[in-house]
C-alpha cells in the first residue's frame, strides 16, 4: 500500500539489539507476521558483546518503511533502529563463488578475479574458489562475468553496512537514561 | 537462604503483590504447586480450562489496574493460553502467564507434554522469557511486570522449566528494573501538543474519539474535564466505554461498525478529530480514504507504532494520556479564541442534535416475542447503569455496548480487538474476584456462552457469584445477520437449535438456572437473578431474526450505515461496498 505515493525501494536499516536467546527470531518474526519484504539479514557481535547488530535490507514505500521502524523498535530486545539509505554510510557484502575451472577457463577466471580484486582461496584440478567484497553492484558484476566459464555455487553474506558518522555507537552505561527528544513517529531511535 | 526455583517464583509474586492467581497444576509445574500447598497470602482460583486462567487473568487486570496473573503447565496447557494471551495483547491488557516447561535437559526432545512454548507465543505476547537459570527468576519476573504494566500494557509470557523449579538457588532481587532496550515515552512533546491545543480552540466541528488506551491510563477524569472545557462531543470505542459517561450531553456513544449513526455522522464531518488512546481499528474507521476526509487528525498514544499505522496523522503525540491531557488542558487554557469559534461550536452542537433526534439507537418492539435490545435496555435501568458488565462476542456484544449506559471506567469488559467468543464468563469471574463485593453481570450469546460454560463450575466453587444473562438466539446471530445481509440468506452453520437446556446445565453446576420467554418476563426474572446470591444462569430467549443496527459493511465507508432491516436495495449496496471481511 502506498499511502502517500511514495515509490517502493530499497532501505537498509541497522538494528542494534540485545544479544539474548531469540532475538533473531523476534525480528524475523515480524517480518513474516505483518507481511514485509526482507531481501538480507545479517547479524553478529558488536564490541559489546551484550549487543548484537542486525544489517536488514528491506523494500518498500516510505509508510511501510516507517512502520518497519517503528514496529522494529517496538520490539523489546531492540535497542536502536537505524534508517542508513538516506544518510552517508559503506555497505559491503561478500561472496564465495565455485567456479568451473578448465584448462582454457584458468587464465579468464584469475583476470576476472584480479580486475574485482577477488582472491582465490581454493584451487582443485578443475575448480577455482573465489572471494570477494564490494556493493551489490560489484558482486552482481563479477558473477555475470563468471557465469559463461559454469558457476557451480554461489554464497553471499547479504549486506553489511556502517554508517560515516557516529549514529550508531550504543554506549555500555545502561543506567543513563536518555531523554526523549521528539515525538516525531519517524524517530524511533536516538544518536547518541 | 537458598530456596527452591518454585518458591522463588511465589515470593516474587508476592513481592510484586500479587494476592490472586488463576491457574490449572499440571506436571511440569507441580513444583510450583507443592509449594503454594503452605505459602501464605496468594489466593489460588483453580478454573477448569487454561484459557479461563488467562482470560480470568485480563478481568482482574481491566477491573483493578493491576497485573493479572496465570500459572498452567507445560504443552497442551501453553496452547490453550494462547488465545487468552492474544486478546490481551489486542486489548492491551497488561497480565503475566507463567508456563510450566519439561526440564531443561529435555527441550527440544519432543517430550511428553512438550511444545516450543516461548517460540508458539512469541507473536502473541509483548514480550515473552525462557528461564534457563535460577538466579534469573527475580530479574526475569521482574521485568515481566515491568514490561506488562508499563507504556502501552500488555501480555508477558514467562516458561518456566521444571528443574529450574526444583533446583534451590538464592533469590536475586533488583530493586529497580533498568533497561537499554526499553524506556516508553510517557509526557508529550510541549510543541505537539500546543498545536494541538491551537487546533482545537479554533476547530468548528471538532470531535473527541477516545479508546481503551484512557482507561488503561486512568485518564478519565481529564477526558471529562477537556471535553466540558472545550465543549467538544465524545465518541467512544468499544473498548472505550466507561471512560465518558453514555448520558452526558456532550456524548455521542460509540463510533464504528455497529456505532450510533450520530457519532459516525459527526466524525464523518468534523474538521478536527482527536483521537485518544484508540487506534483507528478498521472496526472503527471503515473504508479508511472515506474515514474523517475533512478532519485534520490529532493522534494521542503511547504506542509510536499505532500513529500513522492506518490512517495519516497530522499531529502526532507520543506519550501517556492522562499527562497529555493534562498538558492539553493547560495549553487550551492559554490559547485565545477568535472569536468566530464559538458562534460555529453552536450551529455544530445543533447540527448533532438533529442527528441525535432523527436517528437515535431504536428497535421495534413486540408484545409477543423478547427484543434483546429491550432486555439489555432494563438490565441497565435495573443496574442503574452500576454493574461491571462482561460480555462474550456477536451480537449481544453490539446489543450491550448500544444499549447499557455507561457510567464509570473500568465496569465494561470486552473481547475488542480479538473478538473472542467464550470470553465472557471466565473475565467474569476475574473481575468477581478482583471486587467480590460488586454486581458482575455476564451478557453472553449461546454460541459464545457454550465456549466456556465449563467455568460455572469454578463459578461455583470458588463462590464467584457471577450473573450470567444469555441472549439466547438458538444460534450464531452475527454470522447470521451477515448471511441475511450480505450472503442474499444463504444461512449455513448458524443453528444452534435449543440445546443445551441452559437452565438445567446452570443446575448441573450448582448454579441457579432462570428463563424469560416473554417480554412480560423479562423484568421479574432480571430482580430474581440480581437478588440472588449465587451464581446465576438467566436464558433469554430472544427474537432470533433481530439483526444489530446500524451497520456498516465491512469495507463500507461510516456513511453508508445500514439503519433497518435491510430492503432488497441496500442488500444489493451492502454487497457491492463489500471489500473488506
Amino acid at each position: 500500500m502506498s499511502a502517500n505515493g511514495s515509490e517502493p525501494r530499497k532501505h537498509t536499516i541497522a538494528v542494534l539489539v540485545e544479544n539474548k536467546f531469540g532475538v533473531l527470531s523476534r525480528v524475523a518474526g515480524l517480518f513474516s507476521a505483518r507481511g514485509y519484504n526482507i531481501e538480507s539479514l545479517s547479524v553478529g557481535e558488536t564490541l559489546d558483546p551484550s549487543v548484537s547488530r542486525m544489517t536488514l535490507v528491506v523494500s518498500g514505500d516510505e509508510f511501510v518503511i516507517e512502520q518497519v521502524m517503528k514496529q522494529l523498535h517496538k520490539l523489546i530486545d531492540v535497542i536502536k533502529v537505524n534508517d542508513l539509505t538516506d544518510d552517508s554510510h559503506v555497505e559491503r557484502e561478500l561472496v564465495l563463488v565455485r567456479v568451473n575451472a578448465e584448462p582454457q577457463h584458468r587464465a579468464e577466471i584469475l583476470r576476472v578475479g584480479d580486475i574485482f580484486r577477488a582472491k582465490v582461496v581454493d584451487v582443485t584440478p578443475v575448480s577455482y574458489v573465489l572471494e570477494a567484497t564490494g556493493d551489490e553492484g560489484k558482486i552482481d558484476a563479477m558473477l555475470e562475468l563468471l557465469r559463461p566459464m559454469g558457476i557451480q555455487e554461489v554464497v553471499r553474506t547479504g549486506k553489511v553496512a556502517i554508517s560515516r558518522g557516529p549514529k550508531t555507537r550504543v554506549k555500555r552505561a545502561p543506567e543513563v537514561r536518555r531523554p526523549r527528544v521528539s515525538d516525531d513517529p519517524r524517530v524511533v531511535g536516538f544518536a547518541d | 537462604m537458598k530456596q527452591a526455583g518454585a518458591r522463588i517464583v511465589l515470593e516474587c509474586l508476592k513481592r510484586e503483590g500479587v494476592d490472586l492467581i488463576f491457574g490449572l497444576p499440571g506436571g511440569a509445574v507441580l513444583p510450583i504447586y507443592d509449594a503454594l500447598y503452605d505459602f501464605e497470602g496468594l489466593r489460588h482460583v483453580l478454573v477448569r480450562q487454561e484459557a479461563a486462567a488467562g482470560h480470568a487473568a485480563e478481568g482482574y487486570a481491566r477491573a483493578t489496574g493491576k497485573v493479572g496473573v496465570c500459572l498452567v503447565t507445560s504443552g497442551p496447557a501453553c496452547t490453550n493460553l494462547v488465545t487468552a494471551l492474544q486478546d490481551a495483547m489486542m486489548d492491551s491488557i497488561p497480565i503475566v502467564a507463567f508456563t510450566g516447561q519439561v526440564p531443561t535437559h529435555l527441550i527440544g526432545n519432543d517430550a511428553f507434554q512438550e511444545a516450543d512454548n516461548v517460540g508458539i507465543t512469541r507473536s502473541a505476547t509483548k514480550h515473552n522469557f525462557l528461564v534457563k537459570d535460577g538466579k534469573d527468576l527475580g530479574p526475569i519476573i521482574r521485568e515481566a511486570f515491568h514490561i506488562a504494566l508499563t507504556g502501552r500494557p500488555g501480555p508477558v509470557h514467562v516458561d518456566l522449566p521444571k528443574d529450574i523449579l526444583v533446583k534451590e538457588t538464592e533469590l536475586v532481587w533488583p530493586e529497580k528494573v533498568v533497561m537499554r532496550s526499553y524506556n516508553p515515552n510517557y509526557d508529550g512533546h510541549p510543541g505537539q501538543i500546543k498545536r494541538a491545543a491551537r487546533s482545537l480552540v479554533r476547530a468548528r466541528k471538532p470531535v473527541l474519539y477516545v479508546g481503551g488506551g484512557v482507561i488503561s491510563a486512568d485518564a478519565h477524569a481529564e477526558l471529562r474535564e477537556l471535553a466540558e472545557l472545550t465543549q467538544i462531543p465524545v465518541t467512544t470505542t468499544l473498548m472505550g466505554l466507561g471512560a465518558f459517561p453514555s448520558e452526558h450531553p456532550l456524548s455521542l456513544e460509540m463510533l464504528g461498525m455497529h456505532g450510533t449513526y450520530y457519532a459516525n455522522m459527526a466524525v464523518h464531518h468534523s474538521d478536527v478529530l482527536v483521537s485518544v488512546g484508540a487506534r483507528f481499528d478498521d472496526r472503527v474507521t471503515g473504508r479508511v480514504d472515506a474515514f474523517a476526509p475533512h478532519a485534520e487528525i490529532i493522534h494521542i498514544d503511547i504506542d509510536p507504532s499505532s500513529i500513522s499505522k492506518n490512517i495519516k496523522v497530522d499531529v502526532p503525540i507520543v506519550g501517556d494520556c492522562r499527562r497529555v491531557l493534562r498538558s492539553l488542558i493547560d495549553a487550551v487554557k492559554q490559547e485565545k479564541d477568535d472569536g468566530g469559534g464559538r458562534e460555529a461550536r453552536r450551529a455544530w452542537h445543533a447540527q448533532i442534535a438533529e442527528w441525535k433526534a432523527a436517528q437515535p439507537l431504536r428497535y421495534e418492539w413486540s408484545d409477543d416475542v423478547i427484543k434483546p435490545q429491550y432486555v439489555i435496555q432494563e438490565l441497565s435501568n435495573l443496574t442503574r447503569g452500576e454493574a461491571l458488565v462482561v460480555t462474550g462476542v456477536g451480537q449481544h456484544q453490539m446489543w450491550a455496548a448500544q444499549y447499557y449506559k455507561f457510567k464509570h471506567p473500568r465496569a465494561w469488559f470486552t473481547s475488542g480487538g480479538l473478538g473472542t467468543m467464550g470470553y465472557g464468563l471466565p473475565t467474569a469471574m476475574g473481575v468477581q474476584a478482583a471486587h467480590p463485593g460488586r454486581l458482575v453481570v455476564n451478557v453472553d450469546g449461546d454460541g459464545s456462552f457454550a465456549m466456556n460454560s465449563q467455568e460455572l463450575a469454578t463459578c461455583f466453587t470458588e463462590h464467584l457469584p457471577v450473573k450470567t444473562v444469555i441472549i439466547n438466539n438458538s444460534g450464531h446471530g452475527m454470522v447470521r445477520q451477515w448471511q441475511r445481509i450480505i450472503y442474499k440468506e444463504r444461512y449455513c452453520a448458524i443453528d444452534l437449535p435449543g440445546i443445551p437446556d441452559w437452565v438445567r446445565l446452570a443446575e448441573a453446576y450448582g448454579c441457579v438456572g432462570l428463563r424469560a420467554t416473554k417480554p412480560s418476563e423479562v423484568v421479574p426474572a432480571i430482580e430474581k437473578m440480581l437478588s440472588t446470591p449465587a451464581p446465576v444462569v438467566l436464558d433469554v430467549v430472544v427474537d432470533k431474526d433481530e439483526c444489530v443496527f446500524p451497520m456498516v459493511p465491512a469495507g463500507g465507508a461510516n456513511t453508508d450505515m445500514i439503519l433497518a432491516p435491510p430492503s432488497r436495495e441496500t442488500r444489493e449496496r451492502a454487497e457491492k461496498s463489500q471489500t473488506g471481511f
